[in-house]
């Protein structure tokens, strides 16, 4: 059906290497509540090792006695430093588990799995990203990581939507990369409150605000499954083609080793060709979208 | 290999010694069907058997089995779950060996599923050839899987008095050299197998409407088809037919606890892309919500999606499935009206 283009593999975290389904413990050594259902955890792996991943890769998390759960990958490899991010919408039982623990506490963690972006191949190129909701939570991955080699790319523009105002997330970095002058970024809320100035509508009405130059642009995108039918939609308006636009998609990767099928998109096992696609490779998939 | 002769009482004993050694499962009566059992004695097993409820994948993919056990005391300290025993699954149909070489491709290709892989390593297979069609729901014949030329360490057939051993592998050589007394087969014999061999070809009629090989595109093709909504229409959404597959390994993870809320284990258990919740992820969106979709996706996988990804069809037309089917959804009928649509142009 659809060809998937191979992609730099990473290594496993050597301690699952051989039972790829047996986790590895690591401890917890800040938690940063972001708001009201969502909490940025750090944390520390074994024997100061780093994760080696790449941005838009997941982790399997589990609470021993609820479960595991895949949960994207927040902080960029370029600080990565012996540690990394989650930021975890309290959703489900594991994520609600996690939600109760303590700094101190153990995770177990597989991965990091998954295809992430590619994004040696965006050096050069203008960099439109569109992140709904929880959906900055992969692309503050590659954010950062663009933005701590910041020399190798063109314009960096960030359209970010949430619900309301208190549903922003990282709204510390979103105030730091408004004050950069080598970042464009607008901000929306659904439904604004008192206290909101800025821009009220789906994050598609930001798009409005921009002029790119589609031919050396690549557009990103990744939030609730509503969106990105929209956000497409307002790529191909700006001129952006089909092979410069990249999408993460959520799907239930249960072993994230394209075993148990829950995550498959037509044939395309999103835990192994994703959760990372360009637009070129899913447009043949009837699921994907 | 080589070809050897067994006589049905050296079977038995055959069978009697491997008991004394090994886990030994295989065909046995029960409540007036036949299933996969671990036996202690050879006179439970039934090798002429016409099809059994779930298929030997059951000794190799278990229908439950604990990953690694915990404490969720200090984050929780992780064991190994117990080894599974070594082990003889006999009577086993090529339809069924045809099902495990593709497990084996999947669960040691990519990723490498060692509690899938560790299994089979100890496990020998004994097969034994269909010298007529189990019933009116299979269809081996189409699908290619009548009979196999791997897959197996020792290979029966069954010349009346007594059994052709096909000896397919060196574990198996061994297995025959240690617990049997065979003896090598001669012209004779040759010949006799080759009369029961070439016999039994008649007996089974092709059910497809189109050659096995045109059925990747037929499906491809298919993909818009109004079936797809009548199928959805019937479904039950019971999970029967992804439950009694012999191909079908997807699987679901949960954690159990103890009531001493502190020892657990992770479990993996047979799921079915046929459930509702199957592709429903935490925050509710669905993204196989229909259950067109999903019967549409488990035929997509039968037909086309697995034998892309590993080169083995993921139907051997063993017909539990249909036999399953409490609203008669079938892969025959599915695939040949998929055709026939195609045929009349619609």
């Amino acid at each position: 059906m659809v060809a998937i283009a191979s992609y730099p593999q990473t290594q496993l975290y050597p301690d699952i290497a051989k039972d790829i389904y047996l986790p590895f413990l690591a401890e917890i050594v800040e938690i940063r509540p972001m708001t009201a259902l969502e909490k940025v955890f750090t944390i520390e792996l074994p024997k100061g090792m780093s994760l080696g991943h790449r941005p838009g890769q997941f982790m399997e998390v589990s609470v021993f006695g609820v479960g595991e759960a895949p949960i994207s990958i927040s902080s960029s490899p370029s600080r990565s430093n012996g540690t990394f991010e989650l930021c975890v919408r309290k959703v489900g039982d594991v994520t609600t588990a996690l939600h109760s623990l303590k700094p101190g506490d153990k995770v177990g963690l597989r991965g990091p799995f998954g295809r992430g972006f590619p994004y040696e191949n965006f050096r050069g190129k203008d960099l439109l990203f569109v992140p709904g909701g929880l959906g900055l939570a992969p692309l503050r991955s590659l954010i950062n990581q663009v933005l701590d080699e910041r020399a190798h790319y063109g314009r960096v523009i960030i359209l970010y939507g949430a619900r309301n105002p208190g549903e922003l997330l990282f709204k510390e970095e979103l105030k730091a990369w408004g004050e950069r002058d080598d970042v464009e970024l607008y901000v929306t809320v659904d439904r604004a409150d008192e206290t909101w100035t800025g821009n009220v509508g789906v994050v598609t009405t930001l798009f409005k605000y921009i002029s790119i130059y589609p031919r050396n642009t690549v557009g990103i995108t990744c939030g609730p499954p509503v969106m990105y039918r929209f956000v497409l939609m307002e790529f191909f308006a700006k001129g952006i083609s089909e092979g410069n636009i990249y999408l993460s998609l959520e799907r239930r990767m249960k072993c994230g080793v394209g075993k148990c099928g829950h995550c498959q998109i037509n044939n395309v096992y999103a835990c192994q060709s994703g959760p990372v696609f360009s637009y070129r490779e899913i447009k043949g998939l009837e699921e994907a979208l | 290999m080589s070809l050897a002769i067994l006589s049905k009482p050296a079977f038995r004993d055959f069978v009697a010694r491997l008991l004394a050694d090994y886990r030994v499962a295989g065909p046995v009566a029960h409540n007036g069907s036949f299933i996969f059992d671990e036996i202690r004695d050879p006179s439970e097993l039934h090798m002429d058997y016409p099809t059994t409820l779930l298929p030997p994948k059951k000794f190799l993919l278990p229908i439950r089995e604990v990953l690694f056990r915990f404490k969720r005391q200090d984050g929780g300290v992780l064991q190994a779950p117990p080894e599974t025993p070594p082990t003889v699954l006999l009577g086993v149909h090529t339809c069924d060996l045809h099902a495990i070489q593709l497990l084996d491709t999947v669960f040691s290709s990519g990723h490498y599923d060692i509690h899938y892989v560790n299994r089979r390593k100890k496990t020998l297979i004994v097969s034994i050839e269909c010298l007529g069609p189990c019933d009116e729901h299979s269809f081996c014949k189409s699908m290619g899987t009548l009979t196999a030329d791997e897959g197996y360490d020792l290979h029966l057939t069954d010349l009346g008095d007594q059994y052709a051993v096909d000896v397919g592998t060196q574990a198996g050589k061994e297995l025959l050299e240690k617990y049997a007394s065979a003896k090598p087969a001669d012209k004779e014999d040759v010949q006799r197998l080759n009369a029961v061999i070439s016999a039994k070809w008649p007996r089974f009629s092709y059910r497809l409407d189109f050659d096995v090989s045109e059925l990747p595109s037929v499906l491809e093709l298919g993909m818009k088809s109004p079936l797809w909504e009548e199928l959805g229409q019937r479904c039950l959404a019971c999970a029967a037919c992804t439950n009694v597959c012999p191909t079908c390994f997807c699987f679901d993870v949960k954690d159990e606890v103890e009531l001493n809320l502190v020892d657990g284990q992770r479990v993996r258990q047979w799921d079915s892309c046929q459930l509702d919740e199957f592709a429903t992820v935490a925050g509710g969106h669905n993204f196989r919500a229909s259950r067109a979709l999903r019967q549409r996706h488990r035929f997509m996988r039968k037909g086309k999606y697995i034998l892309d990804a590993h080169k083995h069809l993921g139907c051997v037309g063993c017909g539990r499935c249909a036999r399953a089917c409490i609203v008669d959804i079938t892969p025959v009928g599915v695939f040949n009206e998929l055709y026939r649509q195609q045929q009349a142009g619609s």
